[in-house]
Parts: C-alpha cells; sequence; structure tokens
C-alpha cells in the first residue's frame, strides 16, 4: 500500500511490532495503519515528526539514524556538530567544555559549537523581519518536521517560511571550510556528523526540504553515542588540551523552545511546540486568523529539540538545565551583530532554492471525480460508528472511510459496525 | 445536460453565536475538504479565509446559521444564513474600517471594520442580503480555473 517515494527517518520492525495500535493514534498526519497485526505508513503523509517512535511501547519504529561504529568515515577528517540539546542531557556540572572534550575521546577529530551559528541566525532573522514586505507571518524553518508539514498539508504557506540557513547547515559549512584550509584538503575530505535528538533532520540531511544539499553528511543519535559519551565525560582525558575550546561560545542555542522569539526586536510573535498545537496554528494562519502576527517559532517536539524522540533526557530537566546555561553564558547577540548584518547583505544566509510544497496526491486526479469520492466517503463515514477505535487498523472513522474509497481497506473491517448491524 | 461536470457535493454546518471556542472549526473543516478534491492552493485560500470572516460574523454578531456548502469541479459556493440583529446599511457594512463591535469585541481582536471588505477581496461573487432583526444571508461563491 505505502509508496516509498521520500525517504524517511524510521522503518518498521514488523517481528518487534505487536499491532498495539499506541502509534497510531500518536500520529499526528494520519500516516499509520496496522494491517494484519502490524504497522505500516503512507509515506508521502509522513512528516518524520518522531511521534511513533516515541510512542511505541516495543521499539518497533527504528530510527535510521547512522551509527558511530557502523558508518564508514566520509573522509579524512571526521568533525562532530553536536546539536545544542547534547549539553542539556547531562546534569549542570557537567560543562560544555567537557562533553565536546568527551566527544574527541570517543573518536571525532574535530568538534565544532552550533550556539554561535544560533545566534548570527537570530541576528539574520531580526533583519529579515525588518524588511519583510511579503505575506505576514513568517514561521520558523530550523524544525524539519514543522517545514515538512507545511510543504505536505499547508502548501499555500510554504511562502511564509523563513528562507534563511538554519543554524547547524551553517556551522556544517563553516566547520568544513575552516578545516579544509587548515589542513590543506578539499572540503569534500571533511565529514561533518550532526549529533542531533531529532528523526526529523536525520532526513533533512539525506533528502533536504530546500531541494538542495545538505552540508552535513552524517547523523548519529544523540541515544546512540551516548553512553560512550557518558562514559568519555566522567573519565576526562588528559591528553586534550583544554585551551582547545577556548575561542567556542557554548549556550543553549536554539534547542529550548522560545530561544529565538525571546532575542527578536518585535513583540508580535508565537512560539509553539507538539504538532497539534502547531497544526492548529497553522490552522489559524491559513485562515488568516493571526493577522497581525509577525513571526511564529513552531517546534513539532513538545518543548523544542530537547523533546526529539532521539534524545535521551526527560525534557523538563533538559528544559531546566537550558535555561541555567543560558543564564551561565548567555546568547552573544550584540557581539555578533555589526558581522552577522554584514553577512546577511552579502546573502551568507540565503537559501539556495525557495521551500517548495509537497501537496498530497488528491482524492482523484479528475476534480469532478475527486467530488464524487468525497460524496462517497461521506456516506460511509455517516455509517460508521464513529468512536475512533481504530480495531479496522484506521486511525480513525473519516481515515477508514478514505481508505475504503481509495480502496485500501473493505468495508467489512468495521468490526463494531458489523456487530451492531448483527444486534 | 448532465453529466461529471455537474456533480454536485453539498453539506452543512452550523454555526453557534458567541461560540469563541469552536470559532472558525466550519472553515477549516471545508478548507481540508477543498484540498482533498484537489483544488488549486490558491481557490483553497480564498475560500478558507472568506468563509473564515463570515464565521466570525455570525460567532460575534449574530446567534446562530447553517453553512451550506457547495461544490462543483467550477465553483464552490458558501452560504451563511444567520438568525440574528442584521446589517441595517449593507454598502456601509462593506466599507473598510466600519464597525459597529463593541469595545469588548475589539479587545479579542475583531471588530477591525475587515470583514465584508475582506470576504469580497477574496471572493469571485459576493450577495448579502439582511433584514434588521431577522437575520443575514451571505452567499459567497468562488470560481476554480478549469
Amino acid at each position: 500500500m505505502a509508496t516509498y517515494k521520500y525517504y524517511h527517518a524510521h522503518e518498521v520492525n514488523q517481528e518487534a511490532c505487536h499491532g498495539r495500535m499506541k502509534c497510531l493514534r500518536a500520529c499526528p498526519t494520519d500516516a499509520i495503519r496496522v494491517k494484519d497485526g502490524k504497522a505500516h505508513f503512507i509515506s508521502e503523509l509522513c512528516v518524520d515528526c518522531g511521534e511513533c517512535i516515541t510512542a511505541c511501547p516495543h521499539g518497533a519504529f527504528v530510527p535510521l539514524a547512522d551509527t558511530l561504529e557502523g558508518t564508514p568515515r566520509k573522509g579524512k577528517l571526521r568533525v562532530a556538530i553536536p546539536s545544542p540539546v547534547l549539553y542539556s542531557q547531562f546534569p549542570s556540572e557537567v560543562s560544555p567544555r567537557r562533553i565536546l572534550r568527551g566527544l574527541l575521546q570517543i573518536g571525532f577529530d574535530h568538534v565544532f559549537d552550533v550556539a554561535k551559528a544560533c545566534d548570527w541566525a537570530t541576528l539574520a532573522t531580526r533583519s529579515y523581519l525588518k524588511e519583510h514586505t511579503g505575506r505576514w507571518p513568517i514561521i520558523s524553518s530550523f524544525c524539519p518536521a514543522v517545514v515538512r508539514l507545511i510543504q505536505v498539508k499547508y502548501p499555500e504557506l510554504t511562502e511564509n517560511v523563513l528562507p534563511l540557513q538554519v543554524p547547524r547547515e551553517m556551522t556544517a559549512r563553516e566547520a568544513k571550510r575552516k578545516l579544509a584550509r587548515e589542513n590543506g584538503i578539499s572540503e569534500s575530505e571533511v565529514e561533518a556528523v550532526y549529533i542531533t535528538s531529532c528523526p526529523a533532520k536525520v532526513v533533512s540531511i539525506r533528502q533536504p526540504a530546500e531541494g538542495t544539499k545538505s552540508a552535513l553528511d552524517t547523523a548519529i543519535a544523540i541515544s546512540e553515542i551516548y553512553p560512550a559519551l557518558r562514559e568519555a565525560v566522567s573519565e576526562p582525558d588528559s591528553k586534550i588540551k583544554d585551551e582547545l575550546f577556548d575561542d567556542i561560545t557554548y549556550g543553549p542555542g536554539w534547542s529550548s523552545l522560545g530561544a529565538i522569539t525571546g532575542l527578536l526586536e518585535t513583540k508580535r510573535w508565537i512560539a509553539v511546540s507538539g504538532m497539534s498545537d502547531v497544526t492548529k496554528l497553522l490552522d489559524d494562519i491559513e485562515n488568516s486568523k493571526l493577522r497581525n502576527v509577525e513571526f511564529i517559532e513552531a517546534a513539532a517536539c513538545l518543548g523544542g529539540c530537547i523533546g526529539g524522540s532521539l534524545a535521551v533526557e526527560n525534557v523538563y530537566v533538559a528544559r531546566s538545565r537550558t535555561i541555567r546555561l543560558a543564564q551561565k553564558f548567555g546568547h552573544n547577540i550584540a557581539r555578533h551583530e555589526h558581522r552577522a548584518e554584514r553577512l546577511y547583505r552579502s546573502g551568507f544566509f540565503s537559501i539556495e532554492s525557495p521551500i517548495a510544497p509537497r501537496a498530497l496526491s488528491p482524492l482523484d486526479p479528475d476534480i469532478a471525480r475527486a467530488i464524487a469520492k468525497v460524496k462517497e466517503r461521506d456516506e460511509i463515514y455517516a455509517s460508521l460508528p464513529k468512536i475512533d477505535c481504530g480495531a479496522c487498523g484506521s486511525p480513525t472513522c473519516m481515515a477508514f472511510a478514505e481508505d475504503v474509497v481509495k480502496g485500501y481497506a473493505e468495508l467489512s473491517a468495521c468490526v463494531v459496525g458489523a456487530a451492531r448491524a448483527a444486534h | 445536460m448532465t453529466g461529471e461536470r455537474d456533480i454536485v457535493l453539498k453539506e452543512q454546518f452550523s454555526v453557534t453565536g458567541r461560540d469563541f471556542g469552536r470559532a472558525g472549526s466550519v472553515s477549516t473543516t471545508i478548507k481540508s475538504m477543498l484540498k482533498q478534491i484537489g483544488f488549486p492552493p490558491d481557490v483553497v485560500r480564498r475560500v478558507a479565509i472568506a468563509t473564515y470572516e463570515a464565521e466570525m460574523n455570525v460567532v460575534v454578531y449574530a446567534d446562530r446559521a447553517t453553512v451550506t456548502f457547495e461544490v462543483t469541479p467550477a465553483a464552490i459556493t458558501v452560504t451563511l444564513e444567520d438568525q440574528g440583529r442584521g446589517i441595517a446599511d449593507i454598502e456601509q457594512a462593506m466599507r473598510e474600517g466600519y464597525s459597529t463591535a463593541t469595545d469588548e469585541i475589539r479587545e479579542m481582536g475583531f471588530g477591525a471594520g475587515m470583514g465584508l471588505p475582506n470576504i469580497k477581496k477574496n471572493s469571485d461573487d459576493l450577495e448579502v442580503t439582511s433584514e434588521v432583526g431577522v437575520g443575514t444571508i451571505v452567499r459567497i461563491k468562488v470560481l476554480a480555473p478549469q
């Protein structure tokens, strides 16, 4: 049933799947169906938010991030680009410096911190908002699941998405340029490895929404390297010099919701997280309800990237640590203002091509037949129990009615309807 | 002559005055149906905005309304028939910035006098008829390019 037109960050391990349907209810885009007791997902509907990975009690949704040992080196140098989320996964007494040092201990040749690029990108966002004359509000682009959701379900809103580079990509480009120059090698000899809490970013690296190549080569889950890194930070290697980390700014970056909006000059902003709330907000924007809002910071995971399904720490614990990290290191906005403005003018932050819609296939390519199918679907829906039990394998009675019209399901699969008819 | 081109989808919804919690749900439902049918994004957007504005007018000013949603391959028609105070001077209400909203409503971000003008801007054809003390009928039509 599913056509795998798009790359996804997870697959279903059919053996581990018990058909308990937790994923069916968790999926915000109704992409999952349970057939013969096993979960499947419809490729074009999946936005890689990772809700199914979190929801499954048996770990049947397997994230397809790379592993440190399992991935052959793709160049002479392997550089770690950890999402600032990584800092929040360790107790506060473990400093970012020690965590970066730990990454070198477990096999990376270099580390680059993303927090500085976050500050720059915040400044670039400010500049963009000041000059923007088109349609409002502008929606943040750092969360790939939100960007995909917009491409798939809100194609008209793709032009509202902030058309600027995201910090992780900027950091990877900077790292490659710098290390290639310093070591007299080509940029392609530098492998940029993103360490992330986010399954959607794994996809954004392999199949960027912007239609261009990602500067990142590999994506490794925080949960994957956590055990080794934990050991490394508890036994610091004295051979690795502290000075290596002196010119790093540190900071929480954009890992927690509100990091961008809190630093904007405009007060007309909304910060939203969690797929169902993001969806509601996008509906409001489409209805032109939020006319007076200039900027939306939107993250698919509750609480922001710290809530990602590939993180290990409880999101509220991580949030508390992130706030303390911000208090300690602060944001270095003022320090970069001049340089960021110059870079903004030079087009440094611009993405190569605008984000294009990836609209869902309609019920039928012919409008008249599509209308007839909607009518048929609504008639089927009217006859269903409307209790969204999921026993048929579709997430809701409405989705089931649609599956029947599309020929994906048989009306007889509705066991509740059949039982009621028998009485 | 009847044929596939004349296929009509017709649905009815209701809107309750002062129900701000559910306000906007009809236009969201209509919008998702139009997307599934496969109308161009611009058509969907215009119908959604016009319907939302009209729905909000019912929530803010009227007691209740029935919304009739009709679709053919060539056009989308949304008709809102409300029971409420009605509009005394339609011409005046169509002017940008004109509003009879109370301060309380304005504080909620409505009543900027943009409702009907915005509906007009987003529709290809708009009919408004009203009787004071009885109610208002707003008929919005958006054409779909063939």
